[in-house]
């Protein structure tokens, strides 16, 4: 190795570092991609909040946003009122009501108005469990073949709807793939 | 004044006990597995623990499932899918080999290589420099910055 280029060693190594490093910080280590993307919803048969059944074949069919919210989750409350513009606008969204109190969730539902078509009341979490949710807010968009196509983690607000969700969901309506 | 000390004691290590919940298991092999597993298992939601050290909801859940995985018959690779079926692979502390995990795995064999090889190229360099000895313009050098012999001590 010519002498001059040995010099420059120490330099080039910082920079590819650097680049790693930088690229390191960029990245949300929190954010997991959804283990079920691409893969089916995971089959069910739960009560349903306020009374009936529900299972896999009841909610799925259409293009539709899964919500998994609870009383005891404080960002659920921040998230309520978008999503409640978002059903005016006619998208369908479902909830999952996740390890939480019937009484609590009607009492929720009852006063801050309830954006969903139908709630699966999932008290044990099993179905949390097998959607591999791990803290609640979380919002799967799952297309009409019932396949999990995104998950969102977190507080669904203007800028995820029109950044993240609005574009995807606008896709599978319009039967692009992903 | 022991006496108080041992109810101290026992008063403030309650909540250390109420921490994790214990489970039983029909064999003891189970229970050893167990520990392994919730070892190595990596807490969805804490992300730098195990699910044996968190005490996060979904940790508690995940040892529930664990628990009945185990008294149901469940290998422990049955127990590892069905976890990152779920979760992914980011639940694995040991994630399995594959084509995202090749260069984690073989990293470690490929720098110890790496440094083997250039430990070798050095030392064999060293030893051929040293064997060659000093030229005698190198030598005639060496005696004149060393200056007149008597100098020396």
């Amino acid at each position: 190795m010519p002498a001059r280029l040995k010099l420059f060693l120490p330099l080039i190594l910082f920079v590819v570092l650097a680049a790693f490093l930088i690229r390191g910080l960029q990245l949300d280590p929190k954010e997991l991609p959804s283990a079920l993307i691409d893969r089916p919803f995971p089959a069910f048969q739960l009560e349903a909040l306020g009374g009936g059944s529900l299972d896999k074949r009841a909610v799925t069919g259409e293009v539709a946003l899964f919500n998994v919210w609870a009383t005891w989750c404080i960002t659920c409350r921040v998230e309520h009122p978008y999503l409640t513009e978002l059903a005016s606008r006619g998208i369908p969204i479902y909830g999952i009501n996740y390890k939480d109190d019937d009484t609590a969730a009607l009492q929720w539902l009852a006063d801050l108005g309830d954006p969903y078509r139908a709630t699966i009341a999932d008290r044990e979490g099993s179905l949390g469990l097998d959607l591999g949710v791990y803290g609640a807010p979380e919002t799967y968009l799952v297309d009409a073949e019932g396949l999990v196509r995104y998950r969102h983690v977190g507080v669904v607000d203007e800028k995820v709807w029109t950044e993240v969700l609005q574009p995807l969901y606008q896709q599978l309506l319009s039967g692009e793939s992903l | 004044m022991k006496k108080w000390m041992l109810l101290l004691a026992i008063v403030l290590s309650g909540p250390a006990l109420a921490v994790i919940e214990t489970y039983d298991f029909s064999e003891p092999q189970l229970e050893q597995r167990y520990h392994e597993l919730s070892q190595e298992l990596r807490c969805p939601k804490c992300q730098n623990q195990n699910i044996a050290d968190s005490n996060a909801p979904i940790a508690q859940d995940l040892r529930k499932q664990l628990y009945l995985q185990l008294e149901q018959g469940a290998s422990d690779d049955q127990i590892r899918q069905y976890m990152v079926d779920r979760y992914g692979e980011f639940v694995r502390y040991r994630p399995g080999f594959s084509g995202a995990t090749a260069a984690l795995w073989l990293a470690p064999a490929i720098l110890l290589a790496l440094a083997a090889l250039v430990a070798w190229l050095t030392l064999r360099r060293g030893k051929r420099e040293t064997a060659r000895g000093l030229s005698e313009e190198e030598q005639r050098r060496l005696d004149a910055m060393l200056g007149p012999d008597e100098d020396r001590p």
